[in-house]
């Protein structure tokens, strides 16, 4: 299946304007972690937050409600957030943990679970691993360059980033400007060009705008651990849905993408095999 | 996991009263029934990878009991002389100066179906390969070497110590005949080189990393940082027990494991 396996494919978004206002899209992820530090399902979870320097995430322990909302909202480069497990169940000494994690990240989380060879202990300790949409990952050089050379401005003054229709977009205290994906393509980094995983194919939730409307978020429930949480968490009333049937422009587009990815990703792994190139093994 | 473990022993039934009905002195095994027969041999290493297959407190008695039947190891066993053994767990380097552990190793080969090099140590040296020697009680103990540069491994577990959840499921894997999921440790029984930079020259300069920071988790020593997404190895501390690479998700994915492991 394009999309892994999945229980039920949702749009649905955050009921609450505090989430609202600082989430990417939806606030799902937000939202999910707010409700499972309440319900105690996790102690802390390991999120993306902000480090001295702008638009460069670093990965940040959450306790609270205040400090999920605090790191809410998308980064385009790498915030080795499966790096931070260790800090969090070790230096904090959360029992229970959740994190969000690129689809690349969940792989790195889950063979952990699956040969836990060198990590004492902490595999139980993960209860909730929250999946985003990711088609690619930038270098924080590459983003410096959409935002200096290619948009005229800089990431000291964008307010917000986003991909959507075909461009990635800065958004500052001027207005919203972007630059065609055309351009941006080879500025990600090489590692992502053989990623057949668009949509976090094993995490407990998947979630990520496309397919939904502006403002919503698709959700892709896989787990029973992430269906229940899910659900609960619409029945506290925190999180309201739709059918994603009834939301345009549905999963189609969705399934596109992941199988467009898949598809380039497929072809470059071939085309590195004829240069003699290692690529991983799959058992 | 654990009790995912267990209930892969299946605990439940039959074994219960065995357990029960278990002589509370331990007689000599008699062994006529059909539970693997493993050895447990202790070369040049800390105790790590034993103590840590002791930390699997849980399923440790019916393991032992109902399980396995240990037949050969130092402190485990009041036997001296080496048994026939379907497999044996080799802890530690061989010291290739010491004759008594060279001689143990080859005749554990001999007499054992499956050789696991059992942690770092036994697999590529881990520490062990910064020793030289010219140190009391032996200083001519110099060279401590992975034991597949001696005999033949058929499985390595890596890690400084190996940790308690690998080693339980391993075993339990390696009860039920399950070797798809040994497949990998089976297939990386013949690598000795490892370390930190495994890293830089698998993974970072193939076009492979994605800066998502296994590895970092994976080191036991802390020798890995992530700046700018990628791991910078610290040489100081890497220890080369070749945890990192082996937990990479870009060295090999067990793509199957990870569904059976979820259900999906």
């Amino acid at each position: 299946m394009v999309l892994g396996t999945y229980k039920e494919a949702i749009a649905a978004r955050s009921t609450e304007k505090k989430i609202q206002d600082v989430s990417q899209d939806g606030g799902i992820v937000s939202s999910l972690f707010i409700h499972a530090l309440e319900e105690k399902i996790i102690e802390g979870a390991v999120v993306a937050g902000n480090s001295d320097e702008k638009w460069k995430p670093e990965p940040v322990v959450a306790m609270t409600p205040e400090e999920i909302i605090e790191a809410a909202g998308t980064k385009y480069t790498m915030s080795p957030n499966v790096f931070a497990i260790k800090e969090a169940a070790r230096q904090c000494g959360v029992e229970k943990l959740g994190t969000v994690a690129t689809p690349c990240q969940v792989l790195g989380i889950r063979k952990m679970q699956t040969y836990p060879f060198s990590t004492r202990f902490i595999s139980d300790k993960l209860k909730l691993v929250l999946g985003i949409f990711c088609m690619e990952n930038f270098p924080i050089a590459s983003l410096d360059t959409f935002a200096d050379a290619k948009l005229d401005s800089s990431l000291g003054k964008t307010n917000k980033m986003d991909i959507g229709k075909g461009k990635f977009w800065i958004e500052t205290d001027d207005g919203t400007k972007g630059v065609p994906l055309k351009e941006t393509h080879g500025y990600e980094q090489a590692g992502c060009n053989i990623c057949t995983d668009y949509v976090a194919e094993y995490a407990d939730i998947s979630t990520g705008s496309v397919g939904a409307p502006d403002g919503w978020s698709a959700v892709l429930l896989r787990t029973d651990d992430g269906d229940s949480l899910f659900k609960s968490a619409v029945d506290e009333g925190l999180i309201e849905t739709k059918p994603i049937t009834e939301v345009k422009p549905g999963l189609e587009l969705l399934e596109k993408l992941a199988k467009g990815k898949k598809d380039k990703a497929k072809e470059e792994i071939n085309n590195r095999v004829s240069l003699g190139l290692a690529v991983p093994n799959i058992y | 996991m654990f009790s995912k473990i267990k209930e892969m022993l299946d605990t439940n039934g039959d074994n219960k009263n065995q357990v029960k009905n278990a002589p509370s002195e331990k007689s000599k095994p008699v062994n006529k029934t059909n539970k693997p027969r493993i050895g447990y041999i202790h070369l040049s290493g800390c105790t790590g990878d034993g103590m840590s297959l002791t930390e699997n407190y849980d399923i440790l008695a019916t393991l032992l009991t109902d399980m396995v039947d240990i037949v050969y190891g130092q402190t485990l066993v009041d036997e001296w002389d080496m048994p026939e053994m379907d497999l044996c767990l080799v802890e530690g380097s061989v010291c290739l100066q010491d004759e008594h552990s060279v001689h143990e190793l080859k005749e554990a080969r001999e007499k054992s179906k499956l050789i696991c090099a059992f942690g770092s140590c036994a697999m590529n040296g881990c520490f062990t390969t910064y020793s030289r020697g010219g140190q009391q009680a032996q200083p001519k103990q110099e060279s401590f070497s992975p034991i597949n540069s001696l005999v033949k491994v058929d499985l390595a577990l890596p890690g400084c110590p190996v940790s308690p959840e690998m080693i339980a499921k391993s075993v339990v894997a390696y009860i039920n005949n399950d070797n798809d999921y040994l497949k990998p440790a089976i297939d990386i029984a013949a690598c000795n080189t490892a370390c930190g930079c495994d890293l830089l020259t698998g993974i970072i300069s193939k076009g492979l990393c994605t800066g998502c920071g296994t590895c970092g988790l994976a080191c036991q020593t802390r020798a890995i940082e992530m700046i700018e997404g990628r791991p910078h190895i610290n040489t100081d501390r890497c220890i080369k027990c070749g945890a990192c690479y082996a937990s990479c998700p870009r060295s090999w994915l067990p793509e199957k494991q990870i569904k059976k492991e979820l259900n999906l």
